[in-house]
């Protein structure tokens, strides 16, 4: 099983552009209710591919999302 | 029936926006943006779906720039209020509607400082006439893009360079410019635009929006409505980030799925060719109504310095009578009197008995407009 890692957001609509602009760029990104083991105030949580955490985390800046958490997730 | 209201409320809407609509209700019923569950994520998603494609529509980067409100009523009132403190100067125009007028006359009472630059009497707005009445108090400058009387497209490409070298933020109403002119905020030097979504976007009533361009910073506006959000929720004070910051309550879902569908048709045809269409039929009124003995046609001559809307009066006849015998007797609906911009008729000189408007939309036809012409010119004869 592949590692993936977990975006959390401040709110919702910066996650569902995180998703856009991940899915845009031809990476893995699904929207799941925020993992219990993480505290985010939004609902929503991004999974993706750990592997691409660097490339995830420069698309972010680039669409101006700051996101509330980058961490691995092991489900 | 000929329906020629559409700067009222645009009609019919393209299939696809009802069809948005029932769909957000069937299959995205959740709360948008509340919870984790599918069918709130998918309420979200449909929702920004709608923000992006808004923002597209007006060239901003970043969808979360787009503030959904109720209407541009509320979104004017967002920014007007949000902005303007005691002390503060603002410049307007006269020929604004009443959704920026009474916002302002209210901002006066409290203390802001309201200045009132004249328009030419086509409701055309002189650049250097705005430049002129800046004081070093002023932190506005609000205009209507497009008169919803007169139809007088302002030039707000020249006004908003001319203001914002004296640090001035310009507010742009596009009620009637959303959908029917090219818009775009970077290019035209506006730092704010309240658009609605029930006119030329094609969207339902009770859509609209602030949108805030690129280099805009949200801290210098305060909100019109704070509440729950989504976010922050251990939190009493209103967050920061846009859009939650102005975005408070449960958003209408259903009416902005069915936006999304609008802007999303509108951008498919293209807003130059939608406007190409709308010029033509308001080009066939104003010369069929100028050969109409009696008939005083208002607004710009050139039809590039106007949007599709045509306002006229009849000497010696009034506008209530022609608009009731317009509707029962050739089925043709239009909107006579004020139009809610009592400023407008005196910069026009129509006050207080306003006009018939005619407002074609992307779906009137020429024929259409032959056969109002034909109307009227029958109801002038009789």
């Amino acid at each position: 099983m592949s590692e993936h890692g977990v975006v959390l957001f401040h709110t919702t609509s910066s996650a569902f552009r995180a998703e856009r602009v991940l899915l845009a760029a031809g990476l893995e990104a699904r929207l799941i209710p925020t993992p219990r083991e993480f505290s985010s105030d939004c609902g929503m949580a991004l999974r993706f591919d750990w592997g691409k955490r660097e490339r995830v985390e420069e698309l972010l800046r680039e669409a101006e999302v700051e996101p509330a958490g980058v961490n691995a997730f092991s489900q | 029936m000929i329906y020629l209201d559409h700067a009222a409320t645009s009609w019919p809407k393209p299939p696809d926006v009802p069809q948005a609509m029932a769909r957000f209700l069937e299959e995205a019923g959740g709360n948008p943006g509340r919870a984790g569950h599918s069918l709130s994520v998918e309420a979200g998603r449909r929702v920004y779906a709608a923000r992006e494609a808004v923002a597209e529509l007006f060239h901003v980067r970043n969808p979360l720039r787009v503030v959904f409100a109720a209407n541009a009523t509320q979104a004017l009132n967002l920014a007007l209020r949000g902005l303007l403190h005691p002390g503060d100067h603002v410049v307007t125009s006269s020929v604004e509607h009443n959704a920026v007028m009474r916002p302002l006359r209210a901002l006066e009472r409290e203390g802001v400082r309201l200045s009132i630059v004249p328009c030419a009497p086509d409701g055309l707005l002189d650049p250097a006439g705005v430049e002129q009445a800046l004081t070093a108090r002023t932190r506005l400058a609000v205009l209507t893009h497009a008169s919803n009387v007169s139809g007088a497209l302002q030039p707000v490409g020249e006004i908003a360079a001319r203001v914002r070298k004296h640090g001035v933020f310009v507010l742009l109403d596009a009620a009637q410019t959303a959908g029917a002119v090219p818009l775009n905020l970077a290019i035209l030097g506006v730092d704010l635009c309240a658009f609605t979504g029930h006119k030329g976007l094609l969207g339902p009533p009770g859509t609209g929006g602030l949108v805030l361009g690129e280099h805009f910073d949200p801290a210098g506006l305060e909100p019109l409505v704070r509440g729950g959000t989504g976010s922050h929720s251990e939190e009493e004070e209103q967050p920061d980030e846009l859009p939650d910051k102005f975005e408070s309550g449960t958003a209408n879902g259903v009416g902005i799925a069915g936006l999304g569908a609008g802007v999303r048709w509108v951008r498919t045809r293209g807003v130059t060719a939608l406007r190409a269409h709308e010029l033509s039929l308001a080009r066939r009124l104003r010369e069929g109504l100028a050969a109409i003995p009696g008939v005083r046609v208002y607004g710009p001559r050139e039809p590039e310095r106007t949007v599709a809307i045509v306002s006229f009066t009849v000497a010696g006849r009034r506008v209530s009578e022609i608009g009731l015998r317009l509707d029962e007797e050739y089925g043709i609906l239009c909107r006579v009197g004020l139009h809610c911009a009592p400023a407008a008729h005196r910069t026009l000189g129509t006050f207080p008995e306003g006009t018939v408007r005619f407002a074609p939309g992307p779906f009137t036809t020429p024929e259409e407009i032959d056969q109002a012409l034909i109307a009227l010119e029958r109801i002038v004869r009789t």
